[in-house]
């Protein structure tokens, strides 16, 4: 059983990385003994789980994944929602909104039209259909400001950090309130510009670095130097 | 644009029993794996045509039909006929033919026919010369498809040859410019040419001539040319697998052994 | 076209390649994309997916479906060539889909479709090889998942000799044309076409010139690949090299 290749490696589809008795988890395949990388990204592997995380890649719904998406069209009923992925979702009005008397229920363009954003919640999805979204848990509903950021999904579990600990500290530090959706899109809402384009800034160079060692300090550090105004020699 | 064909054709149950004959080295008709279907060759069946041919592969049936008209030749072959080749999947020879402009398979199956005829030269192109610079032959060869059982490429080209091996075209003479077309007529002109050989591979075997239910269950097709010489003439791979090397140069080994029987029946019938 | 010296009329060997560059993710709006020079073909492609498809009756229900498409671009060619479709670009588009469909995890992505939209800006022979070179590039460039990368490569003869990567004057006065696809890895043939005439020995020698063209030509697409993407800042540079693990 030999690992060929160091952890936060970049490797390339078609990269050998691994040769044994590994399991084979995200972005490789497995060929009788020899496991390969499936998309470019970066090596990791924990204990006897191999996997790629990828550098690009579109977002996959799972069910359970809470997601921002948008309006991109009205039906019978409910909406239709661009989550930023190759498959486009529903959400019915049964699922929108506080608990309300259902017989009034009908699907009215005062409570959400197209270009609208929303917060969901997928509760269905399988190869068979489009993802199902809810969004009346308390959470979830219409986005009523903010600025939406894509970035890649991947490195969003980066952004969110280890029990919340990098979107806490963004949210501390910078005044502004952030909306994170397992699909990739993120919601800055923001009182001062000035704060609005550091923060941008700053997810924009965690989702850059996802991959590398002291990202939380230099994250620190432009934290330090543009949102307190703290001049720094070197920390 | 080309896509992705559906694979809804077969019942997995029946593509899995095929791949699992085949790694028997059987098949469903009970064939062995390096044997055609039964091929029957008719020719002269279309009196208006210049030449005409129906081949029979198993249930499969293509007519080929050559018409010679005068033309123009091309700018850069000025003292040379002109050979066209045409494929019409009509509707009635499969269900999932539709009307319509000619979709990627019948193109394909045109330029593959059309390709092992040019480059071998099989039609003799510098004989079918009229006025040198301005009036030509042309070879209109046109194949219809009017039973798709599997194996296409294999009985359009058997009857496009035997119809041009059986073509006769008019003498004339060029009288003050007029073209004057004879009663007397020559055979076409022909050189020798290739005789394409069509291998599937379902599962890990390579199998000749598949019929129409083992092309759902094969991975990927080979079509290989071998002229009088034992020559590679033409080759095209089609869907959507691949082909080992070794199993690209074991199928031309046996496209070379397999296209002598095939030559055999193709002159026996245009004799 | 072969001198006494050996040497091709573009001075090349005959088992020498025309020089290739490569470079990935040249478009904005396409997910992934890739450009190749190689001689004086200039080819760019562009890759869009796994996205949501339209017509919905080309959807497949357990899998992505590939789109594919080739096109020559009016000004690409010696003569102006009419920007309708033509039979031979239908059939190129759909031998280069076969070529690309074995290398693509398809299955990952059901009822959605890639599209891939080659476009050929100047040709001078074995362009639908140079596409696919691209063209794989792309999808990996697009965060598409793959087996491995697919190569290709062609071979033909010319004055009886056997000669790798044919520009369009050896194509059309040469004496057989062999263009083929390879998975490196999986030492299978993806992409396999020949017209003309070649003995079964001179088949054997030009068949094993192209495999290995296309194995010199999959190390350029992985340099290409990894230059793309290797950032400066760089990672945790571990204390071995290698691990054991018994």
């Amino acid at each position: 059983m030999t690992i060929l290749v160091q952890k936060k490696q970049l490797v390339i589809p078609g990269e050998l990385v691994a040769q044994g008795e590994y399991e084979p988890d995200l972005n490789v395949y497995k060929d009788g003994e020899n496991i390969y990388s499936t998309m470019i990204g970066f090596f990791e592997y924990q204990g006897s789980r191999i996997s790629v995380v990828p550098l690009k890649h579109c977002y996959f719904p799972f069910v359970d994944d809470i997601i921002i998406g948008k309006i991109t069209d009205v039906g019978m009923s409910g909406w239709y929602v661009d989550i930023n992925s190759p498959y486009s979702a529903m959400l019915p009005v049964t699922e929108f909104g506080a608990r309300q008397n259902y017989s009034r229920k009908r699907v009215t363009t005062e409570s959400l039209s197209v270009g609208d954003l929303v917060k969901a919640k997928i509760i269905a999805f399988d190869r068979s259909r489009d993802p199902l979204l809810s969004a009346r848990d308390r959470e979830l509903g219409k986005i009523t400001r903010g600025r939406m950021i894509k970035i890649t999904p991947s490195k969003i579990p980066r952004l969110i950090g280890k029990e919340g600990s990098m979107i806490n500290l963004l949210k501390k530090e910078s005044a502004c309130s952030l909306s994170v959706g397992q699909n990739g899109i993120v919601l800055v809402t923001c009182n001062s510009p000035k704060n609005e384009e550091v923060v941008v800034e700053l997810i924009k160079m965690i989702e850059h670095e996802a991959h590398t060692q002291g990202l939380t300090d230099r994250v620190s550090e432009v934290i330090n130097r543009k949102l307190r105004g703290v001049k720094t020699g070197k920390a | 644009m080309s896509t992705t064909p559906h694979s809804s054709e077969i019942l997995t149950l029946e593509r899995d029993h095929i791949i699992d004959l085949a790694s028997k080295g059987k098949r469903i008709d009970n064939r062995a794996p390096m044997d055609y279907r039964e091929i029957k060759i008719q020719t002269g069946i279309i009196e208006k045509a210049n030449g005409s041919a129906q081949v029979d592969i198993g249930q499969t049936k293509v007519i080929v039909g050559v018409k010679i008209q005068a033309g123009t030749p091309f700018p850069d072959t000025p003292n040379e006929g002109v050979q066209t080749v045409n494929a019409e999947f009509t509707p009635l020879a499969h269900p999932t033919f539709e009307l319509g402009p000619p979709q990627e398979n019948s193109i394909e199956l045109s330029r593959i026919v059309d390709r092992n005829l040019r480059e071998s030269k099989a039609i003799d192109l510098t004989k079918l010369c009229i006025v040198p610079g301005k009036k030509t032959f042309v070879v209109f060869i046109d194949l219809n498809m009017l039973d798709h059982y599997g194996n296409l490429i294999d009985a359009s080209t058997y009857a496009a040859l035997s119809a041009l091996l059986t073509s006769k075209l008019n003498e004339y003479e060029v009288k003050h410019d007029e073209l004057i077309i004879k009663d007397n007529q020559q055979p076409l002109p022909m050189n020798d040419y290739p005789i394409p050989i069509t291998f599937a591979k379902i599962g890990k075997t390579l199998m000749l001539d598949p019929n129409i239910q083992e092309e759902h269950a094969m991975s990927a097709r080979l079509t290989v040319g071998i002229d009088n010489e034992d020559c590679v003439c033409a080759m095209q791979k089609g869907g959507l697998g691949g082909f080992e090397p070794s199993e690209i140069e074991s199928a031309v080994e046996t496209a070379i052994q397999k296209s002598k029987e095939i030559r055999k029946l193709i002159i026996e019938a245009t004799r | 076209m072969i001198d006494d010296k050996g040497l091709r009329l573009d001075g090349r060997r005959p088992d020498e390649l025309r020089s290739i560059k490569l470079q990935v993710g040249v478009l904005h709006n396409a997910n992934g994309s890739a450009y190749i020079e190689q001689g004086k073909n200039k080819i760019i492609v562009g890759v869009y997916g796994p996205r949501e498809i339209h017509p919905k009756h080309l959807i497949i229900s357990d899998r992505a479906a590939i789109r594919c498409r080739y096109r020559m671009a009016p000004f690409s060619t010696d003569e102006r060539k009419h920007p309708a479709p033509s039979r031979r670009e239908v059939e190129i588009s759909k031998v280069i889909r076969e070529a690309l469909e074995p290398s693509v995890l398809s299955e990952y992505y059901p009822r959605t479709v890639i599209d891939i939209f080659i476009e050929a800006l100047q040709c001078d022979g074995g362009t639908r090889c140079a596409s696919i070179v691209a063209a794989s590039l792309a999808l990996a460039d697009a965060g598409i998942p793959l087996k491995e990368l697919v190569s290709s490569c062609s071979v033909g003869k010319v004055k009886g000799h056997v000669i790798v990567d044919l520009y369009d004057l050896e194509d059309k006065y040469g004496e057989a044309d062999l263009p083929i696809a390879l998975m490196p890895n999986h030492n299978l043939v993806t992409l396999i076409q020949m017209d003309g005439k070649l003995s079964k020995e001179e088949f054997d020698k030009a068949f094993n010139m192209a495999l290995e063209g296309c194995r010199k030509i999959s190390n350029l697409q992985n340099d290409a690949l990894k230059r793309k993407y290797k950032l400066e800042s760089d990672t945790e540079t571990s204390k071995d090299s290698k691990e054991e693990v018994k």
